[in-house]
């Protein structure tokens, strides 16, 4: 990739730089931190771009308007952190059956939202794919990417970020400008009005009542959801899942971790094994679809594995389903976040997670 | 043996002159033939049929794009040979923006009903004012959630019966209607704001005539018809009864007429927001 040469960046601003790279041209979003300074940066990069940035007037208006724009065949991209998510679920939810691309930027404040994130909050049957990367440089390739599935698989893609993440500096090389893509052919440009045959966007089907089609006259939910319910199977399957794995082979405790704590976890796997300790360290890089193969096949010479989040233990359960009761999975990740009062990011201690580590590693196993 | 009535008797000696025929289709032709299972009496069809004759004699057809929210009306959006994007409750004037804003050169209108607009989106249509966007918004007032059957919105008039206000609606413990024209007049960003009424003949012209008008300004900033509509159903009101009532109670709180015309005053090119200072 012909990038453009690395500069020293907040995050903030290498995540909104690799948007208006990756094609996005509308922009919409209510300030949250840590969100807040993705959408102060994309105010000030899109109308240069030539797109437009909204300053939307709660995070419900914001995911709505970028409904309307993804109707349109434009690359849209919203953002917030957990409760402001929580408010676009709904919309969320919807613009999947309605087949709608977007990208939303979860900079999420602790890690307490994974469920937010992977299960969804909105109503109804859906999933929607997740990545999780673990510093700017990864989630300014994971931008390029959520555009692409998006649009590939016409769905709503999460890039689950957080407080580092938009805070920290780092030496980034952002993208070359991708060219825009063409509106694709279901896209909404007026032009099909009067032809017989005019366009419709809807999260109950597209299909138009007419006389001649009988049975599919109107709206019929089951051919609908079960449509969409096919497709998302599809792409769950096609989509490969992704890990980021170290010092696996001879592990007897594998470590997983996602997201920015997991560098913290890798830093701490590797002292450990300086120390001989037949540890191992697995990062699962797209929470959907879970990596749940990779971690079977790695956790099988393993004794136990262990999870690290900064929550009461979530990614737990997918680790559970991963190793389906061969090894024993246990947590020791805690709830722990700053001083702030906001509790925008998690207190990450290198040493206490080695000593829980060892902790574990030192510990029997009791059938 | 009962008396035989005697009956009126069709004179045959003067048959019609040709056979029974259609002399013409009233079917405007953005809507799709097909059933929209509206009950009858219903004062919806007329108003959306309003909005799509305007979009057709405006040369609009090819240009526009329509965004529907959720309510009886809301069987058109499969029904209609327009652009359609189907939002959710509340949220068309939002989904309009987006629109609107990503594709300057269409003509963007929106149609939601008082429960959609008022009750759950006052919010996003009272901002979209105040933005100045460049769309229309029609609003099809009935006072009632008709989809749901009947409930009170924020727009049911004091004194009347829904299926939750069974005793009539109280100030005292529903509060008072909303007059959605009235407020968004007020509104700088708002260059055209009518209230119509598809109770008459006469009205229905009216409200033709307003939302032709209001596709106009849409290109100078926000505009905004609300069309007073029957619920014949949702109003337990026998439906030839329908109209009467509209006109006896609704259009007595909700009062029909052209609030705000600022199309004139604002010359061609002038950013949204318009009404220059002094006005
Ligand atoms: S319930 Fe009311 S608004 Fe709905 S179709 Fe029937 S009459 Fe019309």
């Amino acid at each position: 990739m012909t990038g453009r040469p690395a500069r020293l960046t907040a995050g903030s601003d290498a995540l909104a730089g690799s948007m208006v790279a990756a094609g996005c041209r509308f922009f919409a979003g209510y300030p949250m931190t840590p969100f807040t300074e993705v959408l102060e940066a994309m105010a000030r990069l899109l109308p240069e771009a030539g797109g437009v940035c909204m300053n939307a007037e709660s995070e419900i208006e914001a995911i709505g308007m970028c409904w309307g724009a993804a109707a349109t065949g434009t690359r849209a991209a919203t953002g917030s952190t957990g409760q402001g998510l929580a408010l676009m679920q709904e919309s969320l939810a919807e613009m999947t059956l309605a087949r709608l691309p977007l990208v939303v930027l979860h900079m999420a404040r602790g890690q307490g939202d994974y469920f937010q994130a992977t299960r969804g909050g909105g109503h109804g049957d859906y999933r929607l794919p997740v990545l999780a990367p673990v510093d700017v440089t990864e989630a300014v390739e994971h931008v390029a990417l959520a555009f692409e599935w998006a649009e590939r698989w016409r769905t709503p893609v999460l890039v689950q970020g957080d407080y580092y993440l938009a805070h920290t500096h780092r030496s980034v090389a952002l993208p070359a400008p991708a060219p825009l893509p063409l509106p694709p052919p279901w896209a909404l440009d007026g032009s099909s009005g009067g032809t017989g045959a005019a366009k419709l966007l809807s999260p109950l089907g597209s299909v138009k009542q007419r006389d001649a089609r009988g049975a599919e006259a109107g709206y019929d939910l089951a051919v609908h959801y079960r449509a969409c319910a096919a497709r998302t199977g599809e792409m769950l399957r096609t989509i490969e899942s992704r890990v980021e794995a170290e010092s696996v082979e001879d592990a007897e405790l594998l470590v997983i971790a996602y997201g920015t704590p997991a560098a913290y976890v890798r830093a701490a796997v590797r002292d450990l094994r300086a120390g001989g300790m037949r540890v191992g360290y697995v990062r699962p890089v797209t929470l959907v679809p879970f990596p749940y193969d990779h971690i079977a096949r790695l956790a099988r010479g393993s004794r136990r594995v262990a999870v690290y989040e900064n929550n009461t233990g979530q990614a737990v359960d997918d680790v559970r389903l991963a190793v389906d009761g061969r090894v024993p999975v246990e947590f020791i990740g805690e709830l722990s976040t700053d001083p702030s009062g906001f509790g925008v990011a998690p207190d990450l201690d290198v040493h206490l997670i080695g000593r829980r580590i060892a902790d574990l590693y030192d510990r029997k196993v009791t059938p | 043996m009962t008396e035989r009535r005697a009956l009126p008797v069709v004179p045959t000696d003067s048959p019609p002159a040709c056979a029974a025929r259609l002399v013409h289709d009233f079917t405007p032709g953005l809507i799709e033939v097909g059933a929209h299972q509206l009950c009858p009496g219903c004062g919806e069809p007329i108003a959306m049929r309003t909005v799509v004759e305007a979009v057709a004699e405006l040369g609009l057809t090819r240009s526009s794009v329509a965004v529907f929210g959720i309510g009886c009306y809301t069987a058109f959006s499969n029904n209609l040979d327009l652009e359609v994007v189907q939002a959710l409750h509340g949220r068309a004037p939002s989904v309009a923006t987006g629109v609107k804003r990503a594709r300057p050169e269409l003509t963007v209108v929106t149609v939601q009903g008082d429960g959609d607009m008022v009750s759950e989106g006052l919010q996003e249509v009272l901002h979209a004012a105040a933005r100045g966007e460049r769309i229309t918004c029609v609003m099809l007032n009935n006072g009632v959630l008709g989809e749901t059957g009947g409930h009170m919105t924020a727009t049911t008039v004091l004194g009347q019966r829904t299926k939750n206000t069974l005793d009539g609606r109280d100030a005292a413990r529903h509060g008072h209607p909303i007059r959605l024209a009235t407020l968004l007049a007020g509104m700088e960003g708002a260059v055209y704001v009518a209230r119509g009424s598809v109770d008459s003949g006469a009205n229905v012209r009216r409200t033709k005539r307003m939302v032709l008008r209001a596709l106009t300004a849409q290109q100078y900033g926000f505009s905004f018809v609300e069309v007073l509509t029957m619920c014949p159903t949702g109003w337990f009101v026998e439906t030839t009864r329908a109209p009467g009532y509209l006109a006896d109670h609704h259009a007595k709180v909700h009062r029909v007429g052209v609030l705000k015309d600022e199309v004139e005053r604002v010359p061609e090119g002038t950013p949204a927001g318009v009404p220059e200072e002094g006005e």
